[in-house]
Formats: C-alpha cells, sequence, structure tokens
C-alpha cells in the first residue's frame, strides 16, 4: 500500500480538523479500511487514527428512553451486551451473522456503517468503476453480477451495501449522529446511504472530513424485542456475506399486528426500508397469505440488473421467511447459527 | 507544530500526537507543507508477556508483518493478508483478532499474544494438547490460527458445550486440508478440561 | 571383505508392532506450538524481499512498466523485467518431457493469461516491495480474451491428464444404446477451481556462487531440483531444497513453479538471499489449476436394469502455451460393468493459466457427472441407487477385463449403508423433512482411486547405539508422512519408533518421487521396507557368520528382528542386540539401500483401485434454496492401513472436498477480460467448519498381496470421488430437482413462481 501520515488526536475536534485534509481517512479498527488500501481501492495521504477517542466507546441509555451506541464500539461488544440484545434481538443477530467472530472483534460500529461494497468490479483497480473513478464505466454490468443489486440501481452502478448490521437499524429508525467542521448533525440512518444515480462514488451523505461519533436507536424501537428476528441467506452456513437478508420487527395488539418493520440487505446500494409493506401489515393478524403481499408490495420495483433475475423471487421469499420467523416470535437465546436458514429455533420464544 | 510525544498513556495531558514518516526520495507526496525530521513511530507491544518498544519506519506495517518479519515470530501466519483465512489470529488486549488487518502502530501499547506464548513452560497448553489428541490438524499451516482462535473462542464463554456454536465460532478459520471434525473435537475437549481445572482452582 | 550381496530372502524376518497404530502426529507438537517452519518463515542474514506484479489482462504484451517509479520508492532495490533478466540456460518454454510445464519467467513482454507475473520487485522491506510493484503501473496492448469452454475451436489432444489416452472403448455403445429398454443422454458442468493451499507458494532463495540453497513448499523434490538443474543450467547436487512442511499441496505442488524459479532469479540477480511469497491473489493463475469441463453421459440399460451401454464424454480446456486436459472421462472405466463402454476426450485452448494436478484430477471432476447419471439411469428404472449400483457392480474392471487385486466394495457399500441408515431412504425425491421444515435428501456415490506406485529410493543405518536412521526425501504435506513413514521405517528396522531417527523433507535425501497420485505412502514406504531389509539383512549376515554371536550358524534357519534385536528363528530364546552385532564387528555402523517401483507384472496382470461408498445428507431450504450437507458418511477399502487416524483425518478431508466440489468452490472469470473475479478466500467459497457438522470414515479391512509389498494402496484422493455425487445426488433427493452444473448453487434451486 501506498504509504501515510499518521495522526492519533486526543479529542473529536482534533480529527475533525485533521480530517479536513484531502485525502484523509478515519482509522478505526481498520478491518475494512486496511483491506480498501492493500487492493489499491483506497489510497489515503493520511490515517486519523480515532482509537483513542474513549467516549465512543459506550453504550448508554438516555433520559428519553433511546440508546446510543458510541462509534467505537466493536461489532461483539454491541452483540454480545445483554441487555441491548434483549432489547434489539434483530440488531444483535444481525451483527452476529456478519463476517467472523475476530472481524467482530475488531469492527466497529461506524466502521460497520460506511463499509464500502464488495462488488468484485470495485474492488479489482484493473476494472471500470464508476464509484472509484467517476465516468469510468461499470463492467459489472454484462460481467460476474449475480448478486448485484435489484432495487436502487442505475446504469452507472449496481452494486450493493454489504452491512448485516444497517438492516435493522434502518428498519428500527436509527439514527446517526455526526461531528464535523461544520459542527454536529444528526441524519435518519435510512436516508444516510445514498442509491448510486448517477453519482455512485457519492456513497453517504457524510461531507468530507465529518466522522460518526454515535448511532441512536429511538425509544420506540424497543417495543419490538418480543417479535424480532435477521433472516440472512448465503453461499455458504457461515462466514459468507448475504445474497439477500432482511429484518423484520412486529408489535402485536390483540392478536393483529400493531406495527411492523421490514428492511431488505444485499439488493441495494443502502437497506431497503418497506413502508409501503409496513403499512400492508398493520392491522391483519400474521398470516402467511399477509405475509406474501407484503412480499410483493416490498419488491414491487425490484428489477434483475444483470443475471440475478433468481434475487427478485428469492428476496420475496426471504420477505415472507423473516415476517413469519419474527411473527413466531424472539427466541429465548440466540440461534447457534444466527440469522440462517439453518438456526432452527422454532418454538423457542423469548417472552420479554 | 504538534511534537511527537511516547503516546496517551493515563495521566499525561491530552496532546496531539503526530508522527511524520521519512518521505521518499522523490519529495514527499503530502499536502502538508512543513515536514519534521524523520521521528520514526515509537510502538511499545507487550508480546507474550515480554514489552518491547519498536522503532517502526514504515507505517504500513501490520502487526502480522511486524510479528514475522521484524519480530521473528513466524508462528502466526499469513494465508490471504486480507482477514479473509484467519490463519494470521493472535490475541490482542484479550481479544482474538486478524494481525493482518491490524496496523502496528495503531495498537500502541497493545498487550498481544501469539502462538509462540501460549506453552506454560515446556507444558502444553490443553487447547494444543487437544488438538494433537484429535488430530485437529494435518498440514498445520492454519493451526496456530485455528489454536488462537480456539482460545479467544473459549474465553468468550459463548459457545458452552454446544458443537453447532463451536463450528460457528470457529467459522472464521479456514482449514483447507478438512481437519474441522478434529478442531470441533479438540475445541470441546480443551473447554471442557479448562472448565475443570478452573473449577479445581476455585474449590 | 566380500561384497555383501543384497538379499530378499524371507530368512530374516523383521516383526513389527509400529505399523497399524493410530500415533498421533511425529510433528504435531511443532505444528501446533508454530514451531515447524514453513518456508516463508525463514529470514537468513541480508534477505531482500521480493514481490511479483502480474498482469491484469488474460492476453496481449506488457507495454510499458514504470520501473523509475517503482525504483523510486524507497527501499526498492531492483526491478527485474524481461528487459533486464539475468540470462538463463534454459529457454522456459523448452518442453522435452511431458512433466515440465513450460514457466513464466520473464522470458518476453508475451502475457498468456491473467495474473501472469510480469516484473519482479525487490525490496528492503515487505511493504517497499510490495508498494513497489503496484507503482510499476503496468500498461498493456491487449487482445480480446478467448475465455471459457467454447473460447476456440476443439480438437482431440494427443494425450489426457499425465499421458493416459484420450479415448478407449469396449464393444458398441451405440448399438448398445439403440437395444437398450431404457436409456438416457445428459450434460454435466463443472467450474474451474483453484488448489487454495492455506500456504501460498513462497520460496527463500540462496545462492552461494553457484549453488543454490532454497526453502520452498515442494511434493516433489528430486523433480524440482532437475528443472532449476535445467533453467540455471547448474548441477542438480548444486541445489538443495529444504521443504520439511508444506502448508497443503492438493497438486499445485508437485511442480516447481514460475514464481518460485523467479525468486531464486531475483536472489541471483541481487547476489543476496531473497524471500518471494505469492499473495492470495496470485495463486490463481500461474500455479495451476482444475479445468472447467463439459461432460455429456448417456446411458443404456436392459430390461434388468443391467448396464448395457455407458458413453462418456468430457470437452474441457488448457492453456495457450501447454497442455494439461483434465482426463474426466477415465473415471467409467472402473466402477460400473456396462456390455459397452466408450470415454472420450476434447478440448479448445483459452487464455488461461496451464491447469494442473488437483486433488483427484479427473477422477473428482468426472466422477461427480458420472455419479449423478447413474443416478438418473436408477430413477428412470425405479430402483434404488444403492441396489442399481450393486446391480452394476463391476466384478473384472470393465474395459480391460483385468480382475481386481482386491476389491471390498460390496464390504463398503454395506457397512456405510448401515451406518448412515440408508435402508429408510424413500424412493422418490421430496418425501423427507425434518421437524423445522426443511427438506432432507439422501445420496450416494460410489468411490474408486488407482492403487499407483512410482519410483522411490531410501538409505538405512543401524549405528553401534542400536538405534537406526531411515532417510528419504519424501513430503509431509498434510497426509502425515513424518508419522506412518516412520512407522514403517521402524518395523523395517526392525526397532520401536522411538530408537529411530527418520531423516526426510530435503533434496540432499534419496529421491521419494512425488508426492502425488495418493501413492506417496505406498512408493516411499516400500523403498523404505526394503531398505530395512537390505540394512538387517546385512546385520544378519555379519552375526550368523560370528563364532561368538549366540546366532552363530543361523543363516539358513533364518532370524528376526524385532526390539533392536535379532533372534534365530528356531531357537528365539537365543539372540543379541544390534548393539552387540556392530559393536563386535568394530563397525561404527551399518547401512543398507533400498528401492521400490510398481511391479509391471503385477500391474499388467490385475487392476489396483482403492474403493470406497459414500452415503450423504442434505438439508434444502424449500423455499430460499439454501443447502447444507448435514451428514457424510463414508466407507473406504484401501488395504493395509498405516496409520488408521492418520487415514481418517485423510478421508474425511477427501470428503469435505467433496462437498465442495458439489456445493461451494468455483472460480468465475470475467467474460470479457479473461480474469478471474474471486481471486480471493472471501468469494472462493471453500467450506468452512460449520459446512459440515457431521463427517464419518469408516475404514473397511481389506488385505492386497499384489499392489505391493506392504499392501498400502493410499487415500489421500479417494475421498472426493463418490463424496461429490452422493451430495449432489442427494440435492436431487431432497428437492427433486435435478442440477446438472456444479456447484449447486441456491439460484440454481429458486424456480419463480
Amino acid at each position: 500500500m501506498k504509504s501515510f501520515d499518521y495522526v492519533r488526536p486526543a479529542t473529536v475536534r482534533e480529527a475533525v480538523a485533521a480530517a479536513a485534509e484531502p485525502g484523509a481517512a478515519y482509522l478505526a479498527a481498520g478491518t475494512n479500511l486496511l483491506d480498501l488500501m492493500k487492493a489499491g481501492v483506497t489510497r489515503p495521504n493520511l490515517l486519523v487514527d480515532i482509537t483513542h477517542l474513549r467516549d465512543l466507546y459506550h453504550v448508554e441509555d438516555l433520559a428519553d428512553g433511546s440508546v446510543r451506541i458510541g462509534a467505537l464500539v466493536r461489532n461483539a461488544d454491541l452483540a454480545h451486551d445483554r441487555k441491548f440484545a434483549r432489547r434489539f434481538p434483530a440488531v444483535a443477530e444481525a451483527l452476529l451473522s456478519g463476517a467472523s467472530a475476530q472481524l467482530r472483534n475488531a469492527a466497529t460500529v461506524g466502521g460497520n456503517l460506511v463499509q464500502r461494497t464488495r462488488c468484485a468490479y470495485f474492488y479489482d483497480v484493473a476494472s471500470a468503476c464508476n464509484k472509484r473513478s467517476p465516468g469510468a464505466g461499470c463492467d459489472a454490468r454484462g460481467g460476474d453480477n449475480r448478486l448485484h443489486a435489484i432495487l436502487g440501481w442505475s446504469q452507472s452502478c449496481i452494486a450493493t451495501h454489504p452491512s448485516d448490521f444497517c438492516v435493522p437499524l434502518v428498519a428500527l429508525d436509527a439514527v446517526v449522529e455526526v461531528d464535523g467542521r461544520a459542527g454536529q448533525r444528526e441524519i435518519p440512518l435510512e436516508r444516510f446511504h445514498r442509491l448510486p444515480g448517477d453519482a455512485p462514488d457519492h456513497e453517504n451523505m457524510l461531507e468530507p472530513g465529518e466522522m460518526i461519533v454515535a448511532v441512536r436507536l429511538p425509544a420506540e424501537a424497543a417495543r419490538f424485542a418480543a417479535h424480532g428476528r435477521y433472516l440472512k441467506v448465503r453461499e455458504r452456513t457461515s462466514y459468507a456475506f448475504a445474497v439477500v437478508s432482511a429484518g423484520a420487527a412486529l408489535r402485536f395488539e390483540a392478536g393483529a399486528i400493531a406495527d411492523a418493520r421490514l428492511a431488505l440487505g444485499g439488493v441495494a446500494m443502502k437497506p431497503w426500508r418497506a413502508r409501503e409493506a409496513e403499512q400492508i401489515l398493520i392491522g391483519a393478524p400474521a398470516a402467511a397469505s399477509l405475509f406474501r403481499r407484503a412480499a410483493e408490495t416490498a419488491l414491487a420495483e425490484a428489477k434483475p440488473s444483470g443475471d440475478n433475475a433468481f434475487k427478485v423471487e428469492l428476496a420475496r421469499r426471504v420477505v415472507v421467511r423473516a415476517l413469519t420467523l419474527a411473527a413466531a416470535g424472539t427466541p429465548e437465546r440466540m440461534p447457534a447459527l444466527p440469522g440462517s436458514p439453518f438456526a432452527a429455533v422454532f418454538g423457542v420464544v423469548n417472552h420479554g | 507544530m504538534p511534537q511527537s510525544g511516547e503516546g496517551l498513556t493515563a495521566g499525561t495531558p491530552e496532546i496531539f500526537v503526530a508522527f511524520r514518516h521519512i518521505p521518499p526520495a522523490g519529495g514527499c507526496a503530502s499536502s502538508i507543507a512543513l515536514v519534521e525530521h524523520c521521528m520514526g513511530f515509537s510502538t511499545t507491544l507487550t508480546v507474550n508477556g515480554v514489552k518491547r518498544t519498536l522503532e517502526l519506519d514504515d507505517p504500513r506495517v501490520t502487526l502480522l508483518d511486524l510479528l514475522r518479519e521484524r519480530l521473528e515470530l513466524t508462528g502466526t501466519k499469513k494465508g490471504c493478508d486480507r482477514g479473509q483465512c484467519g490463519a494470521c489470529t493472535v490475541i490482542v488486549d484479550g481479544r482474538r483478532i486478524n494481525s493482518c488487518l491490524a496496523l502496528a502502530i495503531s495498537h500502541d501499547g497493545a498487550d498481544v499474544l501469539t502462538i509462540e506464548g501460549v506453552t506454560q513452560g515446556d507444558r502444553l497448553h490443553p487447547v494444543q494438547e487437544a488438538f494433537i489428541a484429535h488430530d485437529g490438524l494435518q498440514c498445520g499451516f492454519c493451526t496456530p490460527g485455528q489454536i488462537m482462535s480456539a482460545i479467544g473462542l473459549i474465553h468468550e464463554g459463548h459457545a458452552g458445550d454446544d458443537p453447532e456454536r463451536v463450528r460457528e465460532g470457529m467459522s472464521g478459520n479456514l482449514c483447507r486440508c478438512g481437519a474441522y471434525q478434529g478442531i470441533t473435537e479438540a475445541v470441546l475437549e480443551a473447554q471442557k478440561a479448562l472448565e475443570a481445572a478452573s473449577r479445581k482452582e476455585v474449590a | 571383505m566380500v561384497e555383501i550381496a543384497l538379499t530378499q530372502t524371507p530368512a530374516h524376518v523383521r516383526h513389527g508392532s509400529s505399523i497399524g497404530q493410530p500415533l498421533t502426529r511425529r510433528d504435531g507438537v511443532l505444528k501446533v506450538t508454530g514451531a515447524a517452519k514453513y518456508a516463508a518463515d525463514h529470514h537468513p542474514p541480508g534477505m531482500l524481499y521480493a514481490v511479483l506484479a502480474v498482469s491484469s489482462i488474460a492476453r496481449g504484451r506488457v507495454a510499458f512498466l514504470d520501473v523509475a517509479a517503482a525504483k523510486a520508492h524507497r527501499g526498492v532495490v531492483e526491478v527485474i523485467t524481461p528487459a533486464n533478466r539475468p540470462v538463463l540456460a534454459q529457454d522456459p518454454d523448452e518442453k522435452t518431457n511431458p512433466f515440465m510445464f513450460r514457466l513464466d519467467l520473464l522470458q518476453s513482454d508475451r502475457v498468456r493469461y491473467a495474473n501472469q507475473p510480469i516484473a519482479i520487485v525487490i525490496a528492503q522491506t515487505l511493504e517497499a516491495a510490495t508498494e513497489g510493484a503496484v507503482l510499476l503501473s503496468p500498461r498493456y496492448d491487449a487482445e480480446p480474451a478467448r475465455v471459457g469452454l467454447d473460447a476456440n475451436e476443439s480438437f482431440v489432444p494427443a494425450v489426457v491428464g499425465p499421458g493416459f489416452p484420450t479415448e478407449a472403448r469396449r464393444g458398441d455403445v451405440e448399438a448398445g444404446l439403440a437395444a437398450s429398454t431404457k436409456n438416457i443422454a445428459e450434460a454435466y458442468g463443472t467450474a474451474a477451481q483453484y488448489h487454495n493451499p492455506m500456504e501460498p507458494h513462497a520460496i527463500v532463495a540462496a545462492w552461494d556462487g553457484d549453488t543454490l540453497s532454497i526453502d520452498t513448499p515442494s511434493q516433489g523434490l528430486a523433480m524440482a531440483q532437475g528443472r532449476l538443474a535445467g533453467v540455471f543450467g547448474i548441477s542438480p547436487d548444486h541445489i538443495h531444497i529444504r521443504s520439511p512442511f508444506l502448508g497443503g499441496g492438493f497438486g499445485c505442488k508437485g511442480f516447481i513453479s514460475g514464481p518460485q524459479v523467479l525468486g531464486a532469479i531475483a536472489a541471483r540477480a541481487v547476489g543476496k538471499p531473497v524471500k518471494l511469497v505469492l499473495r492470495r491473489e496470485q495463486m490463481y493463475g500461474p500455479v495451476g489449476h482444475r479445468a472447467s469441463t463439459r461432460q455429456t453421459l448417456r446411458l443404456g440399460v436392459d430390461g434388468d436394469g443391467k448396464l448395457i451401454a455407458l458413453d462418456h464424454h468430457t470437452k474441457t480446456v488448457s492453456s495457450t502455451f501447454d497442455d494439461f486436459f483434465e482426463p474426466a472421462s477415465n473415471i467409467s472405466h472402473t466402477p460400473y460393468a456396462s456390455t459397452a463402454i466408450a470415454t472420450s476426450h476434447e478440448a479448445v485452448r483459452a487464455d488461461i493459466g496451464t491447469p494442473l494436478f488437483m486433488r483427484a484430477p479427473g477422477e473428482a471432476t468426472g466422477s461427480i457427472a458420472l455419479e449423478s447419471a447413474i443416478d438418473e439411469m436408477a430413477q428412470a428404472c425405479g430402483m434404488d441407487p444403492l441396489a442399481f449400483r450393486l446391480k452394476n457392480y463391476a466384478e473384472v474392471e470393465p474395459i480391460s477385463g483385468k480382475p481386481f487385486s482386491s476389491k471390498a466394495l460390496r464390504e463398503c457399500y454395506r457397512q456405510g449403508a448401515e451406518r448412515f441408515g440408508w435402508e429408510r431412504r424413500p424412493l422418490a425425491p421430496r418425501q423427507m423433512r425434518d421437524r423445522d421444515g426443511l427438506l432432507v435428501g439422501w445420496g450416494v456415490g460410489t468411490a474408486t482411486f488407482p492403487a499407483l506406485m512410482f519410483a522411490a529410493q531410501a538409505k538405512a543405518t543401524l549405528r553401534r547405539d542400536g538405534s537406526g536412521v531411515i532417510e528419504i526425501g519424501a513430503h509431509d504435506m498434510g497426509q502425515g508422512a513424518w508419522t506412518a513413514l516412520a512407522q514403517i521405517a521402524a518395523d523395517a528396522l526392525g526397532l520401536d519408533i522411538d530408537q529411530l531417527e527418520f531423516r526426510s523433507g530435503t533434496s540432499d535425501l534419496p529421491d521419494a518421487g512425488i508426492a502425488g497420485g495418493s501413492a506417496h505412502t505406498a512408493t516411499a514406504g516400500m523403498a523404505i521396507h526394503n531398505a530395512g531389509a537390505d540394512v538387517v539383512a546385512r546385520l544378519a549376515d555379519i552375526a550368523t557368520n560370528e563364532e561368538r554371536s549366540p546366532l552363530f550358524g543361523a543363516g539358513n534357519a533364518g532370524v528376526i528382528a524385532r526390539g533392536g534385536r535379532l533372534f534365530r528363528r528356531d531357537d528365539p530364546s537365543r539372540g543379541e542386540s544390534y548393539a552387540e552385532i556392530i559393536g563386535r564387528a568394530g563397525r561404527a555402523q551399518i547401512e543398507g539401500h533400498g528401492t521400490s517401483a510398481a511391479d509391471q507384472a503385477t500391474h499388467s496382470d490385475y487392476a489396483m483401485f482403492a474403493h470406497g461408498a459414500v452415503f450423504a445428507e442434505v438439508k434444502v431450504d424449500p423455499d430460499l434454496g439454501q443447502m447444507r450437507a448435514t451428514r457424510v458418511v463414508g466407507a473406504f477399502a484401501a488395504g493395509r492401513i498405516i496409520n488408521p487416524r492418520m487415514v481418517r483425518s485423510q478421508l474425511c478431508g477427501g470428503m469435505i472436498w467433496g462437498v465442495s466440489f458439489a456445493l461451494h468452490e468455483q472460480a468465475v472469470m470475467d467474460p470479457r477480460s479473461g480474469r478471474p473475479m474471486n481471486a480471493n478466500l472471501a468469494e472462493y467459497h471453500v467450506p468452512v467448519n460449520a459446512d459440515v457438522p457431521s463427517l464419518e470414515a469408516i475404514v473397511v479391512e481389506e488385505s492386497d498381496p499384489y499392489v505391493n509389498g506392504l499392501g498400502i494402496k493410499g487415500v489421500g484422493e479417494i475421498g472426493i470421488t463418490g463424496t461429490a455425487g452422493a451430495v449432489a445426488n442427494a440435492v436431487w433427493h431432497a428437492t427433486g430437482i435435478r442440477v446438472r452444473k456444479f456447484p449447486i448453487t441456491l439460484d440454481q434451486l429458486i424456480e419463480p413462481q
């Protein structure tokens, strides 16, 4: 990799100031950044090491009932935080379905949000990629694109966002807290990631030099604890990215769905919140036919971007299954294979 | 202008720590105009119980390459260098991580345990013994990473005696020879042995 | 002193007790402590680092390399390109025998495949060398890449695999098909695969004048020595190769590769020791792979379900500049009787690296197609797939008519089926679900692999202190050579294993033949066995001719060697230790030699194969298509088992490769650029631990007096054959969907509503 300057700020203020340089990149665990640097995809001049910003390592309960997760909280620590996992089981399950234990031990919440796509043409610097070099073209179109986007894609870019964690977060209306030279601000996670349009290089709403300091789940998000699941379909049992995934959360009152949250992963350059599908679910009792209608709606705009027509049908089925699993109830214990179709936890329900 | 310091330790005033690399012969490509006289990168790591302060002349050195190429601790292996195989697994500040995706200078002050630090004198660790007993290895290249990962997994305490959880928990360590059966059995047995030993200590 | 003639007399028997013991790995402690040194673990003083730059195009030429930019990077010492590569003694494209593969050693700016080495950057640090290679920023004159099985005009190769005939036949398959009661014709496709040992190819090379010392993983030390000698124009005994441990081979370390030779070239160019380690993405191109295939199987049966026609045709692909044609059709020579059998191959050339032997080359690839076709035929006949296989059991080798030297396949079927619970299998597909609603399917496959034997030599020494030494340049890539061969050595010398020093893993020792073809234990083992026989005979000769020895005059009755002592066969109470014999003779040691080779006579009289039966359970999510091989049971008969623990591990490892073949691994090439787009371990899927929750290898007892003096057949590769087909068949049984393109991926199971 290219050499770089390295600074290790002691405060967020200093970090933001340092990262104002063009060619600066924030270094947290580095599990994505270092990989991209080794691939030659990203060649920063300056690494701003934020790992010593102690304030960003906490999970706190706020007065309004929301939960604030510091940007440097490790994926593993969050997933295994009993209190957090009980309240937000779909989020914990999503975290544990991702990557490997080693990567989860190092990777941070903030890093998870800004991780880059796994599209092979993005990673391959010899390929044409509009995300890496605007205007260069998109070699994924017409190439190996079985696993690429079926929603929200454009002629410029058909990549997907690979995060598991972000999917239930989007379903639960998480908010991203950001700090930068213009001060602090908040961005709903649902709007944080941008669809490619004709500027696929512009992946999220961060301004240059802004850093994520926290992700916040609103109080309302905890009301889905009894019926929250994450489902991830992939091509080996573990240590693989999603082909399609979904986070589904339901709240029941008097036998009918009082509130529903649904988002899909692996289908677009952002987690795909299915609000219209949620509306179909509200007020009705759980039923396979209801879930199928919701699935049809959720994927109504889906279009294959290459050799991936199967993903449209698969995504519908993933929605139905995720809703079915959510309706059955959160398991008492995290399954041995989190998020897996082979998790086998029917019948064991968390009454929390 | 910020000065390089010994790094952040408890009690020192918070200072902005900056390191400058030695500019390449062709001139510095950085947009920052002033370039200080080279200081190198001072990094202190406790490796297998031994505190070592290193003057690195290159910020790019990963923890893996530091161990293998500069500290002559070649037990940790490089299988992919991209965090995709687990062969480079070590334990840093009590957690198992892929050392190939850890920048050495970013881990200033860390405690690192590698495969070389696992034996107690000439006594094998229960995990090591179990790997031999259950033949959880063939070519042996992934073995140090498997063992460090197993030690980490047992310490994490989430898998218990459930083989499915152990398999899932060890799935970040590829084994192309296919010794998974023996690996899983070894982890389960070692865990039992360690539990029994700690119960004995408490008693 | 009278020259002692080598004796093969059975008069001097060595009773052993090491062979057959399930000893734990003798290199286990070294490996679990990280003390076992692999090639890249070495750091001779003054060592520099070399990193390869490789081509991103598949065809054309390198037009420009920014050598100045690379050299300007701090720490870069030298850049070697075709423009300044030192002269070699041999043209790397020269091929004087079929086992000499053409190497890319910077002989020109021409590019023949993606990831072909195009330059070497040498630097003081790994970081500098790595970035130096990037800074070369190659520019190319690219030509359109020819990719895939339809890349080009197809042709019939002269030979396939290591030199087999391209076609074979018995009887008339067309007539058989025409006369058949039922017949099927189906096409199956297998993907390109890469060996991906966990250890990337690496070399630490140091020159001392015209002497070259290298640490590098090798499955064929002597051949590597020879190849390097030719390239550099030096004598083979000026080349010293250390390879005590390989981090996996699977065939890709059988011949010295271009990158390894480039490391030696780099060391010569800079006059310092050099370490060159391939990056994982560089493992996809210059070090071999398993080529993709398209196979057509036509089967026909008579009214009783007996095969009367079996036609297996394979189309495969090699590089544009060298030959290796995956001999997939040849699997059909062995497992099933058929009145008429025909096998054939055709090939195309594409802009890819030359394929190479990859664990069960041909056998694995053909097996998944054959076992699928056999199942489809069984289904057409309404027969249980195991019953169909038994019905078509080959009592003699089908095409040649030769008897098998031994064949315990029926027992493998029986034991495996019983352990698996096969009898409860419903005939129809999509009948079984587990309590979570997952579809469950059960499949079977026949496993078979030839019992090969190459040529080797060994040296045996008995020392004055009564201990022994066996020296042989054998190779342990995880199959357990350090252990199993030492067991053979101990028995060969009539010693307990802790009285034995076993030296191996370097080219300075006698040639053990290539560790490939599952033949190493037999090949090296027999050489060791014979060396032991020789040295014991020499020792016995001394004793039986020595008046002061209790063995005096026992020459005709014979002596027995055991536990470091010789005993009279006619009176076992009379004997003495090796130490006493050697000491009295005033010698420091006694030496003996042994060789091994395939016995041509028995090989032409008998068909020699290991056999097995694999039963697999696969669970499939009925809606989502995700699959998991939840239970695999394989029963294998492979003659005499030297170490059951090592053998079980090999068989299980092979079965995992079979699961991988059916469900996971494939190289994905971009059809336009010819570049592998998943040249990494995240997207090129080898199974993870959670993929194979339950594996069992049953070793069926078998004794074969023909295959070699120790009765060993080898188990390294047979595990894949049978398993890949069993898993594929299980997927059909679970879903009712027959997928004929491997690996089976979930999209092939999702039918649009």
